[in-house]
């Protein structure tokens, strides 16, 4: 097991707390990088997409995991993202500018979302998002000049300077890129005072006020920023599905970013990465081991949702913290082996709050 | 500069019929430790509540450093140099002891999106120093040890002192303290009575308490302001409320035989 031995201030603030996280996250880096070369086509189109998701994960992780805020409504986000993304392809803009287009156009719609947030909390902010999900999905579906309506919208590849990004491999790079990017704006955020104001208004609204947060500008800054990354994400997603309608960014789609979130672990970047991974994975193995299932079970509609359904409870019964949190367990017991103990992680008794001044 | 810190005048509260806090009025002076006691149900809190600007007053003023309180929001209170802490505990659950005490940095530090996400060499800069602070309290309060540690896995003692660290952080004129010996045993308790003395001499920051140990207030305080049913009874050093006949019939009931 590694002991750190801090001497500087900067230990806690740089990005890797030592050198052994370099070399991991170094060969993990190859490894995506070198991907093309390893993996077949199908493979490397579905890592695309956990990338894509990951985007994805990592914009609703920092208002869920972060801030404390569930919003049931991430799906039109993604929808204004990815429809932004095939809109302006199509008027033959280039994607370094769309791309980040799309996630500004979300931010906005996201500042527009976040100001119900401002009074709601909970299971009320987690209907009015809803609501907001239906209105876009609605809208889109009615603005046909624009959108297509319910017939949809096909998406062009992605270009820029007479670059087409048209191969498996290219777009892989690009989602790649975006990921990286996108994965390390979030965690100096995090690290960050903005990212600590966060943390705050999640845990205790009244202590963050006393310590000079201002909660109206902290959240409504937590849903755009997690809006932009939404966004962005849709704008790969689009040039993933090739083909858009409005009913790919309903509350299916919200349901199933929640989902990523949570069963990731709620509070990780890791987190979102891992979620993702789940959310693709997971219909590939379903569909695995159906063939091997008895036909009434396996050929059962609704076999997907009903495995969903149960890896969320188990997640929330036993492993609060997700993918990850288990992940850091598994970690822990390998440094310490054989001296790891069950209690480990257990938390002391949380002390009641009598006096929370809501 | 004038002598008085805070200065609150015919403050009122009311609840629909409940008048928590009824025309009270008093003044801290710079460099003291006030003290409010009184049963529960005083009004003490709902002192506090208001002073920290998470209540609005009925009627009445609160002026801090010849600025009226009354008309700022919540979180601009901090700025203007008062810190306080609660009296069931409201730190960041979920976040180290560090990270706490650097929100309480919060209002020096200087926030601008676009350099936090390049961490740009201006953040790390004021992250350092910050943090730098932030050390100089872990000392003063002797908190080395837990650091790292999660606020969730903390025994109450230590959370107590965690979120006295974190007012100190935001590098308080005044500093509120919500009951700061509720739940301390008799060790702590000895130990805070130091710091809070620490905290007047060597910080040079004054307090305002609620507290209902009196043996600490006796110890700790210049003057005492004792409160019951949200009006003042009686103001003065520790010894004199104490003899007060309304301070002793509030807390005892009336009808003591001679």
């Amino acid at each position: 097991m590694r002991t750190l031995f801090k001497t500087s201030y900067d230990q806690d603030i740089r990005l890797f707390e030592h050198s052994g996280q370099v070399f991991w996250y170094g060969l993990l880096l190859l490894a995506l990088v070198a991907a093309p070369w390893w993996l077949d086509a199908y493979p490397l189109a579905q890592l695309s997409f956990v990338l894509i998701y990951g985007v994805v994960g990592l914009g609703l992780m920092v208002l869920a995991g972060y801030t404390g805020l569930f919003s049931m409504g991430h799906g039109a986000f993604l929808g204004v993202g990815a429809y932004t993304q095939a809109l302006l392809t199509a008027a033959g803009w280039p994607f370094f500018i769309t791309i980040p287009l799309a996630g500004a156009l979300a931010a906005a719609f996201g500042v527009v979302v976040g100001l119900p947030a401002l009074r709601v909390k909970g299971i009320y902010l987690a209907i009015a998002t809803l609501a907001f999900c239906i209105i876009v999905e609605e809208g889109i579906a009615r603005w046909e000049s624009l959108t297509g309506g319910n017939v949809g919208l096909m998406v062009q590849k992605a270009q820029a300077w007479g670059w087409k990004v048209d191969s498996e491999a290219a777009f892989y790079f690009l989602c790649l890129v975006v990921a990286v990017l996108s994965t390390l704006v979030v965690v100096n955020l995090l690290r960050s005072p903005t990212g600590r104001a966060f943390v705050a208004v999640r845990d205790s609204e009244v202590s963050a006020q006393c310590m000079g947060i201002h909660l109206a500008r902290t959240k409504t800054l937590a849903f755009a920023i997690s809006a932009f990354f939404t966004g962005v994400g849709g704008a790969l997603y689009a040039h993933k599905v090739t083909y858009l309608t409005p009913d790919q960014f309903g509350i299916l789609q919200s349901i199933d970013l929640l989902l990523l979130v949570t069963i990731g672990g709620l509070g990780s970047v890791h987190g979102a990465f891992l979620g993702a991974l789940f959310l693709v994975t997971a219909p590939q193995g379903i569909a695995v081991v159906k063939d091997y299932l008895p036909p009434a079970i396996g050929q059962a509609p609704g076999l997907q949702q009903l495995v969903y359904g149960l890896v969320l409870v188990a997640i929330v019964l036993f492993e609060p913290r997700g993918l990850y949190g288990r992940w850091l367990k598994v970690r822990t017991w390998l440094q310490l082996f054989p001296f790891y103990r069950r209690g480990l992680f257990k938390r002391q008794k949380s002390y009641q709050k009598s006096e929370r001044l809501r | 500069m004038s002598d008085v810190l805070l200065s609150v005048r015919d403050l009122s509260r009311h609840f629909g019929g409940v008048k928590a806090v009824n025309q009270v009025s008093f003044d801290v002076r710079r460099g003291e430790v006030f003290t409010l006691i009184g049963p529960n149900g005083a009004g003490k809190t709902t002192v506090f509540n208001l002073i920290s600007r998470l209540y609005d007053p009925t009627s009445g003023e609160i002026r801090f450093d010849d600025q009226v309180l009354s008309q700022k929001p919540a979180h601009a209170i901090a700025r203007l140099g008062i810190a306080r802490t609660f009296q069931n505990i409201e730190l960041f659950e979920y976040a180290s002891v560090l990270q706490n005490l650097l929100i309480g940095r919060h209002v020096h530090l200087p926030r601008s999106l676009w350099r936090e996400a390049l961490f740009l060499p201006s953040v790390r800069a004021n992250e350092r120093e910050a943090r730098h602070k932030v050390e100089e309290v872990i000392d003063f309060l002797n908190l080395q040890h837990y650091r790292d540690t999660l606020v969730a896995g903390l025994p109450y003692g230590v959370r107590k002192v965690v979120e006295l660290a974190r007012a100190l952080c935001i590098g308080p004129k005044l500093l509120l303290l919500d009951e700061p010996s509720s739940g301390l045993n008799v060790d702590e308790t000895r130990d805070l009575a130091y710091w809070i003395d620490d905290i007047k001499n060597l910080l040079g920051v004054t307090v305002l308490m609620v507290e209902h140990d009196m043996s600490l207030v006796s110890r700790v305080s210049d003057r005492v302001l004792a409160m019951n049913q949200g009006e003042v009874l009686a103001l003065g050093t520790a010894a004199e409320v104490q003899q007060d006949p309304r301070v002793i019939e509030a807390y005892l009931g009336t009808g003591v035989a001679p």
